[in-house]
């Protein structure tokens, strides 16, 4: 343990000790009064470790003996995860300050589970793999009940609780079985072992582990906590669910088959496409029949994700920069859409049914158009960024000669756009009746009017992402 | 002589016994805690025997790092639990039913 293993690891010290000490310093002082100072504490820190990592490191290092990992991937994954969770934090301080749901807990849990999401990305290790993804996941399953007092908070909790802990003993099977025909817990150990043989016990460990990460991500076949628990938890703890953790376990699944698992694409490419392609299906169908946003968007994510595995499944350089475009991208499209739903209620209290937003553009007709752009965004309609990402993956799946893969996924996206328009339709030509009003904080408003405005100017050039995603692919494959 | 493969079927009998546990019981909340914790000694069985058997101390540190984890996991679990039973009243898995699905 040199000073220079710590200086790579210093943005994680930094969250962790100031979530440590905020705690403290809520706990002896003025707790919950303390809580928007510490939101707006905590999302500063989150923006100034993202500038940090984002232009103070370059370079890959290895630390600690090779269980950390610092590289152009990581620092990717961590600039948009960071930045994610501070949007995040930031627009929902309105709604948890109205609803007496802002306790000095949530900033400081959200800051713990960005720690473990950092942690999982920059994973070289096993050990490492399984420490930080328990810090999140962990973490998350407290912040799913955060609202003590609702039944349906706390069945959430309780879902996400048992279904993340088979997936993470899953996971944990797979580790123990890796580390037992290779030999080693160390990705580069792992790796030089595939490369010469592999074992069936080896392979074994591999679909384990792939499955309980496909949980994380909540990919088809293993969705079935996703929209119980979007629907049950407060809506801010859900526009983090979608957000942020999806990033880490997808960056984390790139990291294990291309750092662990390189040498042998054949082995895990099959799988990750039936989860893609399982995805898309699940996501675009079972979506079609819901009546509650919050479900929508549970649905929305599981078949999201799956495009999202489809530049992992390809297995080169290529496909895993579309996939980082492909995150970014749906990243900001959500922090948007959250933050309109965030905003819905009707007589001061939150509501999130379809129904709700009948004849909303004649109320709100600005926010009914950004809601229109990341409606078209998230089908993936031509002029708007949404069409990028999903142009992207496709790509790479033709590119990689994968071409079932492509044309399952644009079917998919003909068959979900239905529900992201009806939204529109609703919004425009429903039936007559009171519509739910919109009551926007301004960081709201901002970030509604922002991604919207994103999702149509960032076909100029995609803000420069692109270089940056394929300088970050190409430190991961090599 | 028992060798590295009776460990390890131990390890995969409890291992799926835990997963039984989590699907086919329709009882209690506290049966599923109980199951999830035979997995993870499941894999701690798992990961000791690899590791005396090759020599190689990783698998040991690793293992206390998932108990460790699993002590935590455990209080976790419990607390959700306990907020859980003072809005239902009830902890029967049947019961665990607000949101379809």
């Amino acid at each position: 343990m040199t000073p220079a293993d710590f200086q790579t690891l210093l943005p994680e010290i930094v969250l962790a000790g100031y979530a440590m000490a905020a705690l403290m310093v809520a706990v002896y002082t003025t707790r919950d009064k303390l809580a928007p100072v510490l939101v707006w504490a905590t999302s500063g820190l989150f923006v100034m470790l993202a500038l940090y990592i984002g232009f103070g490191v370059d370079g890959s290092r290895s630390v600690f003996q090779g269980l950390f990992i610092d590289d152009p991937f990581a620092r990717f994954a961590k600039v948009t995860i960071l930045v994610s969770a501070a949007a995040v934090l930031v627009m929902s301080q309105d709604y948890m300050t109205r609803r007496d749901l802002l306790r000095f807990e949530y900033p400081i849990l959200i800051a713990l589970a960005v720690v473990g999401m950092m942690v999982m990305v920059s994973a070289n290790d096993l050990m490492t793999l399984y420490m930080g993804l328990e810090l999140q996941s962990l973490t998350l399953y407290v912040i799913a009940s955060l609202r003590r007092d609702s039944a349906r908070s706390s069945e959430a909790g309780l879902k996400y609780f048992v279904l993340g802990a088979l997936s993470s003993g899953l996971l944990l099977y797979g580790a123990s079985l890796v580390y037992g025909y290779a030999g080693t817990t160390s990705f580069a150990g792992i790796l030089s072992t595939v490369q010469q043989d592999v074992p069936v016990g080896l392979l074994f460990g591999l679909v384990f582990m792939l499955a309980g990460l496909a949980f994380k991500v909540s990919a088809a076949p293993f969705h079935m906590w996703t929209p119980d628990v979007y629907e049950g938890s407060p809506t801010p703890v859900t526009a983090f669910f979608a957000t942020a953790p999806k990033i880490a376990a997808m960056a984390l699944i790139a990291r294990l088959v291309q750092d662990a698992f390189g040498g042998v694409p054949g082995q895990w490419t099959q799988v990750l496409a039936a989860l893609a392609v399982a995805s898309m299906v699940l996501g675009a169908v079972a979506a079609i029949g819901q009546k509650d946003l919050k479900r929508l968007m549970a649905y929305s994510s599981i078949a999201h994700m799956g495009y999202a595995l489809i530049g992992l499944a390809v297995g080169t350089a290529y496909g895993v920069q579309a996939t980082l475009i492909y995150l970014v991208i749906y990243v900001a499209m959500n922090v948007g859409t959250f933050a309109f739903i965030l905003s819905l209620e009707r007589n001061g209290r939150p509501v999130s049914d379809i129904a709700s937003l009948n004849q909303f553009a004649k109320s709100d007709p600005l926010k009914a158009l950004a809601i229109l752009v990341l409606m078209f965004s998230l089908a993936g309609v031509p002029p708007t960024l949404g069409f990028f990402a999903k142009f992207y993956v496709l790509n790479a799946a033709v590119a990689a000669d994968m071409v079932w893969l492509a044309v399952v996924g644009a079917v998919t996206s003909v068959v979900g756009a239905f529900y992201y328009l009806r939204i529109v339709y609703f919004m425009y030509f429903g039936a007559e009746q009171e519509a739910a009003t919109s009551r926007m904080a301004p960081t709201q408003w901002v970030m509604l009017m922002g991604v919207a405005a994103l999702m149509l100017l960032g076909i100029i050039n995609l803000f420069g992402i692109e270089p940056l995603a394929a300088i970050a692919a190409e430190a991961l494959v090599r | 002589m028992i060798g590295l493969e009776h460990y390890l079927t131990v390890a995969a009998a409890l291992f799926i016994i835990g997963i039984f546990g989590i699907f086919l019981n329709r009882k209690n909340v506290i049966v599923m805690l109980m199951s999830i914790e035979l997995m993870l000694l499941a894999v701690n069985i798992n990961l000791v025997a690899f590791s005396s058997f090759s020599g190689d101390l990783v698998g040991q540190v690793f293992t206390m790092f998932v108990l460790t984890v699993a002590a935590a996991e455990a209080a976790i679990g419990l607390a959700i639990l306990v907020v859980f039973f003072r809005n239902r009243g009830t902890i029967d898995v049947e019961d665990v039913n607000v949101m379809k699905g």
